[in-house]
């Protein structure tokens, strides 16, 4: 057998999969979040990171192509191994079981399962852009002006975005269970691949503890921030547009000319 | 003091079971769980009923024969003894327990509360041994061991084979038995020339049987009789990555000494 198949075929070549693609999509979640922290100065900034970002397709796309890897070999071997799980014991305890194994351990598959069901929906709303999912309107409609060039308003989306109430809280819900997965997912990591001793092991428990606290604060202060009016709400005034606009509005484009400068 | 039993009833593993209730007689609160369902059998004997099947041994918490998953926990309220070692003074008066077989695809019923553990004679048999010296026994501590090697080795050698760790586990997984028996050679210098073979067949072994993966839940550790760690997963997830990425060896073309 090739070294594939020995992995794939084994319950701990697939924990080993599942801890080095977890770990790859936490360090990619590290820098969405920092690059998304942008949205705490002015307009230009996160704007340019964006265009940044659109202007190096290579790289975009093979970053692109190697998280949808990774989200597909975790998920993959995530549901085999909780198939395998769930007919390793054919006939359940009439007691409640799971004795001593801490909540969000043994809820790693739904947790995982709403994140992709937020993955699938935050990509709708700001990557692909489609209008009907959004509550306010058609996204490619925003254009702010970039060193005299016309680019994507990525920091009047976010600020209009963020706005309306069920969007941020279904944000502020993925993000707590993103925390339930990360919290026991990151230690458990270390476990799988084998490093942990009696001496590592709580310090590895309070660093995943520490990390995961430390995304959930920095991916829900930016949609709190917004919704409470702390961040660009003044900006979200000047550009507001009627839902189903075809244009940006005169407000839009006057805005923007004045920002240019 | 009296209890109420809700005990688990199976004629064999073809006949569906079903939970059935007995009042225990006067019992001594020093009894030990296991002498208590002695008693119990008496009556059930003297009223010529079939008394309950479970399994025992040694009742000094030694052979890891006894088993029982009570009131949901493998081995009874306490931590870190085994159900023989169990007192009904850790019950009250009129208590009701539950009292279930353990649970595991890979530990078919047998009858009642026995269940069939050859799973793991089989996951020993592919890999829970050292080479054989033969010639005359070797001195005495001829071969150095350092002491927290040596002390790490005698506790996953601990391990009773009782199968409570798979009991408890969500998964039925086996890891923490397999571990601590994968463990407690790899520690050691005797042990060393089968350490990454052994590892990898002993993993492949329980895939083998049916049980399930670890989701790093703890509860194996949490019921284990003889308090084996989680640490020792983690070695041997170690080992078997290392058995994984050398693969088989490769067969000697050409023969002899080459
Ligand atoms: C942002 C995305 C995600 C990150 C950063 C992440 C991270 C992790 C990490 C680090 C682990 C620990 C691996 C181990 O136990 O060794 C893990 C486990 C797990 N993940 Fe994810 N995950 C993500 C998304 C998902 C998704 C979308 C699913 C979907 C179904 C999922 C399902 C699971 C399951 C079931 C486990 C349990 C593994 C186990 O304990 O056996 N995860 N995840
Ligand atoms: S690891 Fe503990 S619970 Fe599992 S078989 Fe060994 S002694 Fe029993
Ligand atoms: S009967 Fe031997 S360990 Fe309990």
């Amino acid at each position: 057998m090739n070294i594939f198949d020995r992995i794939w075929n084994s319950s701990l070549g697939k924990k080993y999969l599942m801890a080095l693609t977890g770990a790859a999509l936490f360090v990619f979640l590290i820098g969405h979040l920092l690059g998304n922290l942008q949205i705490f100065g002015p307009p230009e900034l996160i704007n340019g990171y964006a265009h940044f970002l659109k202007s190096k397709p290579a790289m975009v796309w093979g970053a692109r192509l190697g998280l949808l890897a990774c989200v597909a070999l975790h998920i993959a071997s995530a549901v085999t191994l909780a198939q395998l799980n769930a007919t390793a014991r054919p006939q359940a305890y009439a007691t409640k079981g799971a004795y001593g194994a801490s909540t969000a351990s043994q809820y790693m598959l739904p947790t995982g399962i709403v994140i992709v069901s937020f993955v699938v929906y935050h990509l709708a709303h700001f990557t692909v852009l489609l209008p009907g999912v959004n509550g306010v309107g058609d996204f490619s409609n925003l254009k702010a002006t970039l060193h005299h060039e016309q680019v994507p308003d990525v920091y009047g989306m976010m600020v209009l975005g963020f706005e309306v109430g069920w969007v941020v809280l279904f944000y502020l819900v993925a993000q707590a269970l993103l925390f339930m997965h990360l919290n026991h997912g990151l230690a458990a990591m270390f476990q799988s691949l084998g490093f942990r001793d009696h001496v590592w092991w709580p310090r590895i428990q309070f660093l995943a503890r520490a990390a995961s606290v430390a995304l959930l604060i920095g991916y829900c202060i930016i949609p709190l921030a917004i919704y409470l009016r702390l961040v660009g709400h003044d900006y979200a005034e000047m550009i507001r547009f009627k839902p189903k606009a075809q244009t940006a509005p005169p407000a839009l484009v006057a805005a923007q000319g004045k920002e240019a400068k | 003091m009296k209890v109420t039993l809700k005990v688990w009833r199976q004629k064999n593993r073809n006949t569906p079971g079903s939970f059935k209730t007995y009042e225990s007689p006067e019992l001594n609160e020093n009894m030990s769980f296991l002498e208590m369902l002695d008693v119990v059998n008496e009556q059930l004997a003297n009223r010529g009923e079939e008394p309950i099947a479970f399994d025992h041994d040694c009742r000094e918490g030694i052979c890891g024969t006894c088993s029982l998953v009570i009131d949901g926990k493998p081995h009874g309220p306490h931590k870190g003894i085994a159900t023989c070692q169990t007192y009904m003074r850790s019950f009250k008066n009129g208590d009701e327990i539950v009292v279930e077989p353990f649970r595991a695809k890979a530990f078919p019923l047998i009858k009642d509360l026995v269940c069939d553990r050859k799973s793991f004679d089989r996951i020993q048999q592919a890999g829970g041994f050292i080479t054989v010296r033969t010639g005359a026994a070797p001195d005495a501590n001829s071969i150095p061991v350092p002491k927290p090697d040596a002390d790490l080795a005698m506790d996953a050698a601990q391990c009773i084979g009782c199968g409570a760790c798979v009991a408890a586990c969500k998964n039925a997984s086996a890891m923490l038995f397999v571990s601590a028996k994968i463990s407690h050679l790899g520690l050691v210098p005797q042990g060393q020339p089968e350490r990454y073979k052994r590892a990898k067949a002993m993993v492949d072994q329980m895939d083998a049987e049916g049980f399930g993966a670890c989701t790093v839940t703890g509860s194996c550790e949490a019921v284990c009789p003889k308090e084996i760690s989680l640490d020792f997963i983690a070695r041997m997830n170690r080992d078997y990555g290392v058995a994984l990425l050398k693969g088989d060896p490769k067969a000697i073309k050409g023969g002899g000494a080459g």
